[in-house]
């Protein structure tokens, strides 16, 4: 009884929080890693264009509650979300010909183009906290929980509820389906090959008759898509607010640069990799300890490793420990 | 040292923020000369009195001519530095012309852009880097087809049928073949468009001497279906004996031209270009 106790408070508070948002920060890295590969520089603006696309579909989301249409038991921010990434793909595309248009033709270096995406950032940032305000927002509605944990305990009679609620497990359904759709779709069609023959070699590419300005504004489109799922998901999932999509920047770069930068599945084993290793780091392992351990070695304390404070300090120790031993990431991607 | 303050990177190593893998050089030559109307019976293709060089540096080439007929091969050969690859850039719209001319059947297309070249049935294989790595060997063909709409499947089994190793091979990337088979996907790609001139810098440069004169009589089979083939090679004496025309540059000037094998037999040219 105590085992299954342990297992389920362990699935409660770890397995499925770090899934759920190993699976966000998954769609991040993806974000993040074909920026890379086809544009070629790190793009710091990701985390604030997350913000855009969540701040987008919000606005659409609160229109729609407004209006009296809701999804039922789902949230009705996944009816306002392809408003919300058509917006983004919008924006994306006017940056790229006000902006970074410009420095291609320059054929300026990549590392000039990060600090051109250093001053989208500050911009998007701006412009974010200027519609919506600085605080916290909520707008997940619909039903809050697939399986709570009061009707856990009472099915199965354990001490231990399990709950998993709704946005943890639409999370990783939709996670699931843009992931199998983005990899079919480098890997299947016209188009997406010769994004993949861009990224390998772009004077190939050219000698081939790809047009360069076109995979750029699909791979920006591309991207708007990812960020505003991820943007949406973790805002249903957590809450949203501005300043929390500044920070995801750090984690969903340490996910991408683990995985192995400009490797699509590395993006994905990356975010799990940094997910788990954040919650389980800054978990307080005492419940399950005093369910495993025999009374008498019952810990005092939280057997906290690391307060949540420190969780960002995670990522970089996971980065440290993985470059030291695979300086290409765990899916040698371009070397870093 | 460029002047471009873009393009100034000194000192950053750091891959994790750049990614200059695979990033494009490709320079689209400027031409500042007077295109002419071609003459009735001139070559097919046609670079005439090329002179121009990179940007504001000094002149490559002096008025240098190179020219191929429809399903012909000519060899650009020479010594080091004499600017044989520059002359093939420079019909390619590689290379800033000050003065001569390109004609593609009777057309001037001096001021295109390589690009546009390929889209008039100009397929261009480069020395290095000409394979997409990490795309198999049959998308690199199916990449090579990019601009074509219509059924590429037939133009892909001609591809497979004149290199029946890479039928084999199709799955597989292109960085982990052999060196020599490499060179097959790369004018496997080239040929996807169907071009009426394929144009292979040095294709034999760093491939075993067997597996070269493989790559000539496969070379020999392509002109045969009438596309006109112009290519630099180092080997100059195995080049020029499948040669219809012939090259040697020297300091970017037309030196001799003639047939392959009239170069071939030339004192003069094996005194000073194949060794006696």
């Amino acid at each position: 009884m105590d085992f299954l106790n342990a297992l389920v408070a362990l699935a409660n508070f770890v397995l499925i929080p770090a899934t759920a948002y190993g699976a966000q920060l998954a769609l991040g890295a993806l974000g993040v890693t074909l920026i890379y590969g086809i544009l070629r520089f790190s793009n710091f603006a990701h985390g604030d264009t997350m913000a855009f696309g969540a701040m987008v579909t919000i606005l659409v989301t609160w229109w729609l509650q407004g209006a009296g249409i809701t999804a039922g038991p789902l949230p009705t921010a996944l009816i306002a979300l392809p408003v919300g990434i058509a917006g983004t793909a919008l924006l994306l595309l006017a940056m790229d010909r006000s902006i970074y248009a410009f420095y291609r033709a320059k054929k300026a270096k990549p590392v000039v183009l990060v600090i051109v995406s250093m001053g989208v950032m500050f911009m998007l940032n701006g412009i974010v906290r200027f519609i919506i305000g600085p605080d916290n927002q909520r707008f997940a509605d619909g039903e809050r929980f697939i399986i709570s944990a009061r009707d856990f305990k009472t099915m199965t009679g354990l001490d231990e509820g399990l709950s998993l609620k709704t946005s943890q497990g639409i999370t990783v359904v939709t996670a699931v389906i843009v992931v199998a759709l983005l990899f079919w779709f480098l890997t299947h069609t016209r188009t997406g090959k010769s994004m993949r023959a861009y990224s390998d070699n772009e004077d190939l590419a050219l000698l081939s008759g790809i047009n360069p300005e076109k995979v750029v504004a699909i791979t920006w489109i591309i991207v708007a898509a990812l960020a505003t799922v991820a943007g949406v998901l973790y805002g249903l999932d957590k809450s949203f607010k501005p300043f929390t999509y500044f920070q995801l920047l750090l984690p969903i770069f340490a996910s991408a640069i683990v995985g192995g930068l400009g490797s699509p599945v590395g993006a994905i084993v990356g975010g799990f990799v940094i997910a788990f290793s954040e919650v389980t780091v800054t978990y307080a392992w005492k419940k399950i300890a005093t369910y495993l351990l025999p009374d008498a070695w019952a810990p005092d304390s939280l057997v906290q490793l690391l307060s949540t404070d420190y969780k960002f300090a995670v990522s970089f120790v996971i980065l440290v420990i993985v470059l030291l031993f695979r300086p290409t990431g765990i899916f040698a991607g371009k070397s870093v | 040292m460029s002047t471009n303050p873009y393009q100034d990177d000194r000192g950053n190593k750091d891959r994790s923020i750049a990614n200059p893998a695979g990033s494009g050089s490709l320079h689209a030559g400027s031409y500042s000369g007077q295109p002419q109307k071609g003459t009735a019976g001139e070559p097919f293709l046609i670079g005439e009195a090329m002179t121009g060089g990179y940007g504001g540096g000094a002149d490559i080439l002096h008025g240098c001519t190179i020219a191929v007929d429809k399903g012909e091969i000519a060899v650009i050969v020479g010594p080091n530095g004499a600017g044989k690859s520059t002359a093939m850039k420079a019909v390619f719209g590689m290379l800033d012309l000050r003065a001569g001319d390109v004609r593609l059947n009777g057309e001037s297309i001096a001021r295109l852009a390589p690009q546009a070249r390929v889209a008039r049935g100009m397929a261009f294989v480069p020395q290095t880097s000409n394979v997409f790595t990490s795309l198999t060997v049959e998308e690199n063909l199916e990449m090579g087809a990019f601009l074509r709409r219509d059924d590429i499947s037939g133009t892909m089994e001609q591809v497979y049928g004149l290199f029946p190793i890479l039928r084999d091979k199709r799955r597989q990337k292109a960085g982990e073949l052999s060196g020599g088979q490499r060179q097959q996907v790369a004018v496997g790609r080239a040929l996807m468009t169907r071009p009426s001139v394929l144009m292979l810098d040095e294709p034999t440069a760093g491939v075993s001497p067997i597996v070269m004169d493989e790559l000539f009589d496969r070379i020999i089979e392509v002109a045969r279906t009438g596309i006109s083939i112009l290519m630099v090679e180092q080997n100059a004496r195995q080049a020029l004996a499948i040669a219809d025309k012939g090259y040697v540059l020297v300091q970017g000037r037309n030196r001799f031209t003639d047939t392959g094998e009239a170069l071939l037999n030339d004192p003069d040219v094996r005194k000073s270009f194949l060794g006696g």
